[in-house]
C-alpha cells in the first residue's frame, strides 16, 4: 500500500507526534522533560515572531521585550497569589497591552524602520527591568517564584508542582496556542496580513486598512511572546533582566529562520533545532552564540527556506508559502 | 546655573561619540541601503583593537587609534565583499538578519579573544588634565572628544561636496544605476563606502577606550543609542544624524542629572515624541 496524500500524511506524522508528546513523561527523565519545555515555550514564542515575519513581512528583533513583560507579569502576580492560572491570563494580558501600546508607535514604520524601533523598544523594556530595582528586583531579578497550582475559579485546583504535571500545563496550554494560530493564518485575518505581506499597495486599494492590521498583528505576536515568557517563572522560579535582552529577541528570529519562515510549521521544528544545537555546543564552549551567528550567516546566504522548506519540498511535496518581494522603495536621502 | 551648564558640557562630549557611530550607520545606509546592525559591534572592535595597540602593546595612543581604524576598516570592507554583496538582490530582511549574525560572532569572538572583564587604560598624557569651566574642573579629554567630533562633520561636509571620492559616492546614492552607466565601478564604491562607515564607527570607539569601560556589551549600547538617533533625525540623512545626536547626548546629560534611574527612558520618551509628531524624523525631506 502507498502512502497517501502528502497533506494526510503530514498529518499522521503530526498526530505520531502528538502522541509522543503526551508519552514523554513515561519514557523519559527530568532533564529531557526541562529541555521539551524550553522547547515547547520558545515554538510559542517563535510562531508569534512568524506571524510578524513571515506572514506579515514585519522584522521584530524586540519581541523579548514582550516576552519578559509577560515573565515579569506572571512572577509578579504568583509572588502575590499563588494561582498558576491568574499568572499565565495575567502575563498574556499585560504583555498583550504592552505590545498594543508600542504597536501603536511600531506600525507607523514598516521594513528596516520597524526592525529598528522594535530593537529599540524592546531595550527600552530592558532598561526598565534593569532599573526599576523596587519593582523588578534590578539586576538580582524576581526570586522564589512559587510553581502555584492551577485554580481555575468554578473548576477547582490542581497541584502541578512536580516537573511532570508542569510538563502537561506547557504541553496542554502550547498545543492550543498552536493550533488557535493554525486557525489564524488561515482565517480572513490571516490571508489579509499574507495579502499586505505580498503588495501593500494592492491591499490598501481593495480597502484594507493596512495598518489596523499590522496593529492586530503585532498585538498578537506580543500576546504569544508574553505567553512564552509566562510559562518561564513557574519552570525556573526566578525571572531576570536578561529575558528582555536583545539576545533573547534573536532566539525566535533564529529557530525561525532555521526552521523556515515559509512553512507553518517551520518555527516549531526550528525550536526543536535551536535547543538540539545549544545543548550540544555547550557541552564543548560557554561561547555558543558564535556558533549561532555563524549558523545565521550561513542560513542567510545559502538556506533562506529553513530546513522545514526542504523536508516540504522533498518529503511532503506539499505547496509551500512563498514570499513575493516588492521593489525597494525610492531612495530617501 | 553653572551645574546646568557643566553638565551640557559632558552632554556634548557625549553626543560627540553617539556623532561618531551614527555618522558611519548614516553614510552606509544612504549609499548602500543596509542598516548595518553589527555597528555597534564595530565600534567595540574599535575599542577593542585601540585597547590593545595602546593599553597592551604601549604603542602611542595615536598610532593606537590609526592602527585600530585600519583593522576595523579591513574588517567592514570583507564583510561588504564576501557577505553582503552576495545578497543586495534579496529581500531586505535578510540584509538585517546577515549583520545581525555579524553581532552575534563579532561580541563572543571579543569575549574568546579578550575575556569577559572590562578595561580601562591610562589618559594619554598630553591630555590629561582638567581646566577650571562654569566653576568646576571639566576633563581636557571630553575637549578633546568634542573638538574631534566637530572636525569630523567638517570634514564629512568637505569629503562629500569637494572630493571626487565623495562625488562618486553622492552619484551612487541618488542613482546607483545611472551611476553604473556612466562608469562609476559601484561595486568598488559600494565596498569603500562600507569600510568609511565602520572606520567612523572605530574611531569613536577607539577614542572613548580611556574614559568610557572598554567591555563586551558596549557595541549593543551604542546600536540602540544611534538607532534612536536615526529615528530622530531621518535615515539617511547626516545632518539630521549631527543635531540628534546632540539632542540625545545632551538630554542623556540632563537625564543622569535629574532622574537617574530612568535615564534611558527619558531618550524612548523623545524618541516616541518625534514618532507621534513627525514619523519620518525631523530632517527628512
Amino acid at each position: 500500500m502507498m502512502a497517501g496524500r502528502p497533506a494526510s500524511r503530514l498529518s499522521l506524522l503530526v498526530g505520531l507526534l502528538v502522541v509522543v508528546l503526551f508519552l514523554l513523561p513515561l519514557l523519559a527523565g527530568r532533564y529531557p522533560l526541562y529541555l521539551a519545555i524550553q522547547i515547547l515555550i520558545l515554538s510559542v514564542f517563535s510562531l508569534g515572531f512568524n506571524l510578524l515575519f513571515g506572514y506579515t513581512g514585519l522584522l521584530s528583533f524586540g519581541q523579548a521585550g514582550f516576552f519578559a513583560v509577560g515573565a515579569y507579569g506572571c512572577a509578579k502576580i504568583l509572588l502575590a497569589v499563588p494561582n498558576l492560572f491568574l499568572g499565565l491570563a495575567g502575563g498574556v494580558i499585560v504583555a498583550g497591552a504592552a505590545a498594543l501600546l508600542l504597536g501603536i508607535l511600531s506600525v507607523r514604520h514598516t521594513r528596516i524602520y520597524f526592525s529598528m524601533l522594535t530593537l529599540a523598544f524592546g531595550m527600552m523594556i530592558f532598561s526598565i527591568a534593569w532599573k526599576w530595582r523596587d519593582f523588578t528586583g534590578g539586576d538580582d531579578g524576581l526570586v522564589g517564584i512559587p510553581r502555584a497550582p492551577l485554580t481555575i475559579p468554578g473548576l477547582g485546583s490542581l497541584s502541578v508542582a512536580t516537573m511532570e504535571r508542569y510538563y502537561y500545563v506547557v504541553l496542554i496550554v502550547s498545543l492550543l496556542a498552536i493550533l488557535a494560530m493554525y486557525r489564524l493564518v488561515r482565517s480572513p485575518l490571516g490571508l489579509t496580513l499574507q495579502a499586505i505581506r505580498d503588495s501593500e499597495s494592492r491591499a490598501e486599494f481593495a480597502g484594507v486598512p493596512v495598518r489596523s492590521y499590522r496593529l492586530a498583528a503585532f498585538t498578537i505576536a506580543g500576546l504569544y511572546a508574553g505567553l512564552a515568557g509566562a510559562l518561564l517563572p513557574p519552570l525556573e522560579n526566578t525571572v531576570t533582566p536578561p529575558v528582555a535582552h536583545w539576545s533573547t529577541s534573536a532566539e525566535p528570529v533564529l529557530a525561525t529562520l532555521m526552521g523556515g519562515i515559509h512553512t507553518f510549521g517551520g518555527p516549531i521544528v526550528g525550536a526543536f533545532l535551536f535547543f538540539m544545537i545549544k545543548d550540544i555546543i555547550v557541552r564543548f564552549t560557554e561561547y555558543w552564540l558564535i556558533w549561532l551567528g555563524a549558523i545565521v550567516v550561513v542560513l542567510t546566504l545559502g538556506f533562506r527556506g529553513g530546513v522545514a522548506s526542504i523536508f516540504a519540498n522533498r518529503f511532503l511535496s506539499g505547496p509551500v508559502i512563498t514570499r513575493q518581494s516588492e521593489p525597494a522603495p525610492p531612495p530617501a536621502t | 546655573m553653572d551645574n546646568i551648564a557643566f553638565q551640557g558640557l559632558i552632554g556634548l562630549s557625549l553626543a560627540m561619540y553617539l556623532w561618531l557611530i551614527s555618522a558611519g550607520l548614516t553614510i552606509i545606509f544612504g549609499v548602500l541601503r543596509i542598516v548595518n546592525f553589527a555597528h555597534g559591534s564595530l565600534f567595540m572592535m574599535g575599542a577593542y583593537l585601540a585597547f590593545t595597540f595602546y593599553g597592551l602593546l604601549g604603542l602611542p595612543f595615536w598610532l593606537a587609534v590609526l592602527l585600530s581604524l585600519l583593522g576595523v576598516g579591513l574588517l567592514g570592507f570583507v564583510m561588504e565583499r564576501f557577505f553582503l554583496r552576495k545578497i543586495y538582490g534579496i529581500d531586505e530582511a535578510y540584509q538585517l538578519l546577515l549583520t545581525f549574525g555579524f553581532i552575534l560572532i563579532l561580541d563572543d569572538a571579543v569575549k574568546i579573544i579578550w575575556g569577559g572583564v572590562f578595561k580601562i587604560p591610562p589618559i594619554p598624557a598630553f591630555l590629561d588634565g582638567a581646566w577650571r569651566m562654569f566653576g568646576r574642573p571639566f576633563p581636557v579629554y571630553n575637549l578633546f572628544i568634542i573638538a574631534v567630533g566637530i572636525l569630523v562633520a567638517l570634514g564629512l561636509w568637505v569629503l562629500f561636496e569637494k572630493t571626487w571620492w565623495g562625488r562618486l559616492v553622492g552619484a551612487t546614492a541618488s542613482d546607483r544605476e545611472m551611476a553604473s552607466a556612466i562608469g562609476v565601478n559601484v561595486p568598488w564604491v559600494f565596498s569603500s563606502v562600507f569600510a568609511f562607515g565602520a572606520m567612523l564607527a572605530a574611531l569613536g570607539g577607539a577614542l572613548g577606550i580611556p574614559v568610557r569601560v572598554v567591555a563586551p556589551g558596549i557595541g549593543a549600547a551604542m546600536i540602540i543609542q544611534a538607532f534612536i538617533i536615526t529615528v530622530i533625525g531621518g535615515l539617511g540623512n547626516l545632518k539630521g544624524a549631527f543635531v540628534s545626536s546632540l539632542i540625545v547626548g545632551i538630554f542623556s546629560a540632563y537625564g543622569t542629572l535629574f532622574f537617574p534611574v530612568f535615564e534611558l527612558f527619558f531618550i524612548f520618551v523623545i524618541m516616541a515624541v518625534v514618532l507621534l509628531v513627525r514619523p519620518q524624523g525631523l530632517f527628512a525631506r
